[in-house]
């Protein structure tokens, strides 16, 4: 890597070459039988790990396990479950 | 055409045919008239550009930075506490590779307030990784300016132009002002490599982790270093279109001198007068005059300085606990040098305090004198100083 | 409205922030709100630490860190600046935190409103110095543990109210003035949009809860910014010239112990300064029309 003269960075969203999953202790996981693809789990996301849809996607790759879909899902279709030891 | 301008209309003016896009600037004594003439120009359409009145010199040059780093040619201009204010500013404008030019008007420092001359406000922030020319005439103020946005956009550096304050900021001298033509033809419009544009965002001033901090600050010394070549070349462009030379250092009379004066600003003025009545006598009096503080020009000084048998420096600055930067530096350069010249630093003209005649001489006396002996006895003197007000024998 | 946000994330994921990091949804949604036609002067801070490891970047939209309390001041040359190339259609826009805003970027905010940039300020109120490990800034509210503002024998948590910077903003005839929250995205995507359609120094002032340094769970994030709105700890208005419009109402205000009870740096307070809270909070609501 040659640097950029003044640490100029010409490579936008470049955050993700690092993976944050390994910050992880619980995963969530969606329930797609009571999922109602409202997508407020999409909105709520601060690491936009999840993707709009019914049942939405979970970027497993940088999902820092935070919970927050979990608790806001209103119709409590996803569940924080611990992280298997790896 | 020439016309009688001050040190500030000077830069003005310069700026004004630099055809600067973007001036964020605010007041301060001695710079004031270079920001009202700026606000002239634009209010009268004579300058195409944006004037950003900001609140405060930290904001002033803040703003030159986002400007710049969109990719517009900046301008701004201070003086002492202003300076200071920036100072913080000023570290983050190198650190980011931008080529923003300003004008210092040099002025003292506080405390006790002082509005008046001296060159304590550059020198204290000579490592910020600014290029940095101090001029000995309000001619060599406009020329600088031109040439510093040349210097800056071609290594991406920023660019002081320092005068003194009052001296020549506001005393009137019959400039040549070039034509804008001449000056279109010597400094054509820029591109900065990688603007804030949507159309291609890029990051610009990210978080420097220890693995690449040192590598940037190094990138940083090399281009600075570099600044040397490019402003000799500049110099000889300059000469090219308009004729007036220009180098790192200035040499007067000093090829064959026993003893140099070593000065930078309009100071090199005065000394020249002082060399000029030494040589009708007969006596081996010169006079190197630094223009460019930073990059300090090593090689120059060696050569130039390097036959004499003393020098006294001459410098209207003081590191406290310390001495002269200028002293400090040019002692450094001869470190590895087999031969050197003695000598002694005359801390002088410190918050306007006037120097004379009487203290050139002084200073070149003693220098005399350390050649005779072939000693220094005290390296770092007070010239002109009123030694009974401050109680001690210095 | 949920539907139009594009898909497409301009702050992307690997960036350093704490899991359940209210400021990074702040900025997330912002830039969903504004799409890519901006450049941002980000100011020191917990937003631009986490987001611009070098060589990494979080950022999809053109952005530059200058220094702390200069966030506006660059945001006023990049506005100028595209002026002076003539460029239209980009937006630029200024973040900062409460420290960077309400406390060492003041001036300089104050400057650049007062000459009447075209920019957009966003400060996301995290109301402590975060980035440096919980340091009472003058957001922090009344009553607040921070490391600076221990509980101790003598002293209780932050001793002084939390400062008004979107009062201060609008005192300056700011065209467009608003506060928002996390826990309101739609509402804090519609304030965007309404400060980018408007010409003019706006500003938007967003609630953004902190897990570590309020002391709670990550996943409450949401939860303790719904309880700040639904209690009336922290109103939901827009100031649009001059004149104030509560955007959200809650029926019927919840206990603001609610709220504080939720959180670690509240926990000393005693059921009499909560008694003092809640009467603070009750004056502000009848006083901006909240029921």
């Amino acid at each position: 890597m040659k640097l950029t003269p003044g640490a100029v960075i010409t490579e936008p969203g470049s955050t993700t070459r690092y993976q944050t999953n390994g910050w992880r202790t619980f995963r969530p996981a969606v329930d797609s039988g009571k999922c109602t693809g409202c997508g407020l789990c999409w909105l709520y996301c601060p690491d936009a790990v999840i993707s709009r849809g019914k049942p939405p996607g979970v970027d497993y790759r940088y999902c820092k396990g935070c919970g927050i879909c979990a608790n806001e899902c209103p119709a409590k279709a996803i569940t924080m479950v611990p992280e298997e030891r790896g | 055409m020439k016309q009688a301008l001050t040190g500030n209309e000077a830069a003005a003016i310069a700026a004004k045919l630099a055809r600067v896009k973007v001036i964020s600037a605010y007041p301060i004594t001695p710079q004031t008239a270079v920001v009202e003439r700026l606000a002239e120009f634009v209010a009268n359409g004579e300058l195409d550009a944006e004037f950003i009145k900001v609140e405060s010199e930290h904001s002033a040059l803040s703003a030159c930075i986002g400007a710049a780093a969109t990719g517009t040619r900046t301008f701004t201009a201070t003086s002492s506490q202003g300076l200071m204010l920036m100072s913080e500013m000023l570290f983050v404008a190198s650190g980011l590779r931008l080529p923003i030019v300003m004008a210092n008007a040099n002025r003292s420092l506080s405390a006790p307030l002082s509005i008046w001359c001296d060159q304590q406000d550059s020198m204290a922030v000579r490592d910020s990784g600014w290029v940095q020319l101090y001029c000995e005439n309000n001619q060599e103020v406009l020329d600088s300016v031109l040439q510093a946005y040349r210097v800056a956009e071609e290594l991406l550096l920023p660019v002081m132009v320092c005068f003194d304050g009052f001296i020549l900021s506001h005393t009137a001298e019959p400039v040549d002002i070039p034509g804008q033509a001449e000056v279109d033809e010597f400094l054509p419009p820029y591109k900065l490599p990688n603007p804030l544009d949507p159309c291609r965002p890029v990051t610009m001033g990210p978080v420097g982790v220890p693995e690449c901090y040192e590598e940037f600050r190094c990138m940083l010394q090399e281009a600075t270093r570099a600044s040397k070549e490019k402003l000799i070349e500049v110099g000889r462009a300059f000469w090219k279109h308009f004729r007036r030379r220009y180098g790192l250092i200035e040499r007067y009379r000093s090829n064959d001198a026993d003893v140099l004066l070593l000065t930078m600003g309009s100071l090199g003025s005065s000394a020249k007068d002082i060399v000029d009545s030494y040589r009708k006598r007969g006596e081996k009096v010169g006079l190197v005059r630094v223009r460019s503080f930073r990059p300090f020009p090593v090689k120059e000084l060696i050569d130039a300085l390097g036959s004499a048998k003393a020098v006294s420096v001459l410098e209207k600055d003081v590191s406290p606990g310390s001495a002269g930067a200028l002293f400090l530096d040019t002692a450094a350069a001869f470190i590895n040098v087999k031969r050197a010249p003695l000598m002694l630093d005359f801390i002088c003209g410190l918050g306007g305090r006037d120097v004379s005649s009487l203290h050139i001489r002084e200073a070149v006396r003693a220098a005399t004198r350390a050649a005779e002996i072939g000693e220094v006895r005290k390296a770092v003197r007070w010239l002109g100083l009123r030694e009974k007000l401050v109680g001690l024998r210095i | 409205m949920r539907e139009e946000l594009v898909e497409e994330e301009l702050f992307a994921p690997g960036h350093r922030a704490c899991a359940g990091c209210g400021a990074t949804l702040a900025v997330r949604l912002a830039l969903k709100a504004l799409g890519k036609n901006v450049i941002v002067a980000n100011a020191t801070g917990c937003v631009e630490v986490i987001s611009t490891p070098y060589p990494e970047t979080a950022w999809r939209v053109p952005w530059i860190h200058a220094a702390f309390e200069n966030a506006a001041a660059v945001a006023s040359g990049v506005e100028a600046a595209l002026k002076s190339l003539g460029r239209r259609g980009v937006k630029v826009v200024a973040i900062a935190g409460d420290g960077g805003t309400a406390d060492i970027g003041l001036q300089a905010l104050s400057g650049a409103v007062e000459r009447g940039h075209d920019f957009i300020y966003i400060c996301y109120d995290n109301e402590a110095y975060m980035n440096t490990g919980i340091q009472r800034s003058s957001a922090t509210p009344f009553g607040a543990w921070t490391t600076t503002t221990p509980v101790g024998r003598v002293k209780r948590g932050k001793d002084r109210p939390k400062k008004d910077v979107p009062a201060i903003i609008a005192a300056h005839g700011a065209p467009y003035v608003a506060t928002a929250s996390v826990a309101y995205p739609i509402d804090l995507i519609k304030k965007l949009r309404k400060a980018a359609a408007t010409e003019g120094p706006t500003y938007i002032h967003i609630h953004c809860p902190c897990p570590p340094g309020w002391r709670f769970d990550s996943d409450k994030m949401i939860e303790v910014a719904r309880l700040a709105v639904l209690s009336g700890a922290w109103i939901l208005y827009e100031i649009k010239n001059g004149r104030l419009n509560v955007t959200i109402k809650p029926p019927k205000r919840r206990p603001v112990s609610d709220y504080l009870k939720m959180q670690g740096r509240f926990k000393h307070l005693t059921d009499a300064e909560i008694a003092e809270i809640q009467r603070t909070v009750d004056e502000r609501c009848r006083h901006l029309g909240v029921g």
